[in-house]
């Protein structure tokens, strides 16, 4: 059998007294996608960041296609095929929607020590710009600056920054957050269309995308993962139905 | 665009005429001093262009910019010393060392960042003022007279004045061009972006402490420059040009005109200087005076002289 894609073992990470990623040992196979859920404060985003290298975990470490990549620097993940989109919008504010895809595109073409040509006339990059503009939507965006554009296009201009890079794998910090409905369901029909081509790590509130899209989906409470299984089991586990017992309701709507 | 009048593009126009036509108008007014005022000028302007590439392009506010200034003046002083006058030598070892100063610092500075990048900057800055002041053999506080300006075998003869003016303007025009052609590299994008966001710029796969220290060394070098053309201007060169309130006067220069644009840095030390003298002309608190001044166009006009010419020509 193949290895997953993504395997995380034992991952450790304190913050003082607290421990944000408790143990967390995870597998994301080859072209699924895969849920991450929890209540808030539950850790995602922290383990998201050790994924990404963002964050170095305090043990435990973190395989991609068999590569262990536990204590690399993110720019290095990213060169491995990692992308990420930011839970709380992170772009290039001053730059236009291309340039923020073109320079994606640019750190994953040849190298960037190149002192006088230029940049923007390089059709090569501004074609895969473009390309990944239009994936989501975008195409006649292009050069308006990310500061003004709506957050619903920030959050889609994000997506298009990740595909840029040409990754294996994606992982997708919240990309719902913030939206508004006919946003929200732009960007689930967005992702039905990426999974497709492109693993998919998926943290996310929005329990109705979740159920929608997930092939298995991993419930994170206090920074332990509880429960790891296809989204018929998850519905179903005592334990996660504990653990939401606030929001029970949230999990159980969708039985 | 639509505009049928850019107000930026014409004042940038305007200052270049100006400045390649001065020395006819020395000539034929006679006004010697205005020669003398304006290679001082275009050769701190060199040493704001420099800095503004890392601190409006790059977003690197360093305070230690004056150093450069005093380690090429120094190469330049000590090689001459020695008795080595080509400036075929001068120069290059100029450039050289200053390059390999900023390699040093940079690596070492950018691991902070905020204000502690501005102090730590500062405090090498700091440093190379007292190593300075301590080199007796040249000197030491009193600073070091240069007898002999760089010598090209006769290519170009920088006791004249004329002559040594427009090699000041070549070198001011050759920087800003190629800092034009670098901040639209890909490279220059690149230090942009991790002006803008640094994680996303990590996110997206580019190893942000390379692109900063290249930066840094690059502004580092071409500043070298500027200080052994002030060498050369002044025929002396002492601790003082290192002091840290010469690197302010850079900074100042730099947001007066207009951080992160092209003309901007030239644009703000011609205003800041030619105040200067005009202002310490009337009276011996021009200080006074000019710091309203400055606070006043800082505070109104964001983006320094050139924010409100673009403004201006917007409507």
């Amino acid at each position: 059998m193949a290895d997953p894609l993504l395997r995380v073992k034992d991952l450790v990470r304190r913050f003082g007294g607290i421990t944000a990623t408790d143990h967390v040992t995870l597998d994301v196979a080859q072209g699924e996608l895969h849920a991450i859920i929890g209540p808030n404060g539950a850790g995602k985003t922290t383990l998201i960041s050790q994924l990404t290298g963002h964050l170095m975990p305090d043990s435990g470490s973190i395989f991609l296609g068999g590569e262990d990549i536990s204590r690399l620097a993110a720019w290095r993940r990213s060169a491995l095929g990692l992308a990420r989109s930011f839970q709380i919008t992170s772009l290039l504010m001053d730059f236009t929607a291309a340039d923020n895809v073109a320079l994606a595109a640019q750190a994953h073409h040849g190298h960037s020590f190149s002192f006088w040509r230029n940049a923007r006339r390089e059709s090569g990059l501004r074609q895969a710009a473009q390309a990944a503009l239009e994936r989501v939507g975008l195409g006649h965006r292009a050069d308006v600056l990310v500061s003004r554009l709506s957050h619903g296009e920030q959050r889609e201009l994000e997506l298009a920054v990740a595909l840029a890079t040409k990754p294996q794998l994606l992982l997708l910090d919240e990309p719902m957050a913030g939206l508004g409905v006919t946003e929200s369901a732009r960007m689930v029909k967005l992702l039905q269309e990426l999974r497709k081509e492109v693993t998919i790590v998926l943290v996310e509130h929005d329990m109705d995308a979740v159920f929608a899209l997930a092939d298995r989906i991993s419930v994170l409470v206090y920074g332990r993962v509880i429960a790891s299984d296809v989204p018929a089991a998850i519905r179903q586990n005592e334990e996660v139905k504990r653990a939401y017992l606030g929001d029970q309701h949230v999990v159980t709507a969708h039985v | 665009m639509k505009h049928s009048f850019d107000a930026r593009t014409a004042v940038t126009v305007l200052l270049v005429a100006a400045l390649l036509l001065l020395p006819l108008y020395s000539q034929l007014s006679g006004n010697v001093f205005a020669l003398t005022l304006f290679t001082r000028i275009v050769i701190l302007a060199l040493a704001a262009a420099s800095l503004n590439l890392i601190m409006g392009y790059g977003g690197m506010m360093s305070f230690g910019h004056a150093a450069y200034l005093g380690i090429g003046g120094y190469a330049v002083g000590i090689l001459a010393q020695e008795g080595i006058g080509s400036g075929f030598i001068q120069w290059p070892v100029a450039l050289a060392a200053s390059a390999l100063y900023a390699l040093v610092i940079g690596a070492l500075s950018l691991r902070t960042r905020g204000v502690y990048f501005i102090m730590i900057t500062l405090a090498f800055a700091q440093m190379a003022y007292y190593v300075a002041s301590g080199l007796a053999r040249y000197g030491g506080d009193d600073g070091l007279t240069v007898y002999k300006r760089s010598d090209f075998a006769g290519l170009i003869n920088l006791s004249n004045r004329t002559q040594f003016y427009y090699l000041c303007l070549a070198c001011l025009f050759g920087v800003v061009f190629l800092i034009w052609r670098i901040v639209n590299s890909r490279f220059g994008m690149v230090v942009q972006g991790l002006r803008s966001n640094e994680q996303r710029m990590q996110a997206i796969g580019f190893p942000a402490k390379r692109y900063k220290l290249v930066c840094f060394v690059i502004s580092g070098t071409m500043c070298g420059l500027a200080g052994a053309l002030l060498a050369n201007n002044t025929d002396f060169v002492s601790p003082a040009v290192m002091y840290w309130t010469r690197s302010g006067d850079l900074m100042v220069m730099v947001i007066l005109g207009g951080m992160g644009t092209l003309f901007g840095p030239v644009i703000g030390a011609v205003v800041y200087l030619v105040l200067e003298e005009m202002l310490s002309r009337v009276t011996e608190y021009w200080a006074l005076i000019m710091g309203p001044l400055l606070l006043l166009i800082v505070l109104f006009g964001r983006g320094g002289i050139m924010g409100l010419l673009g403004r201006f020509s917007r409507g």
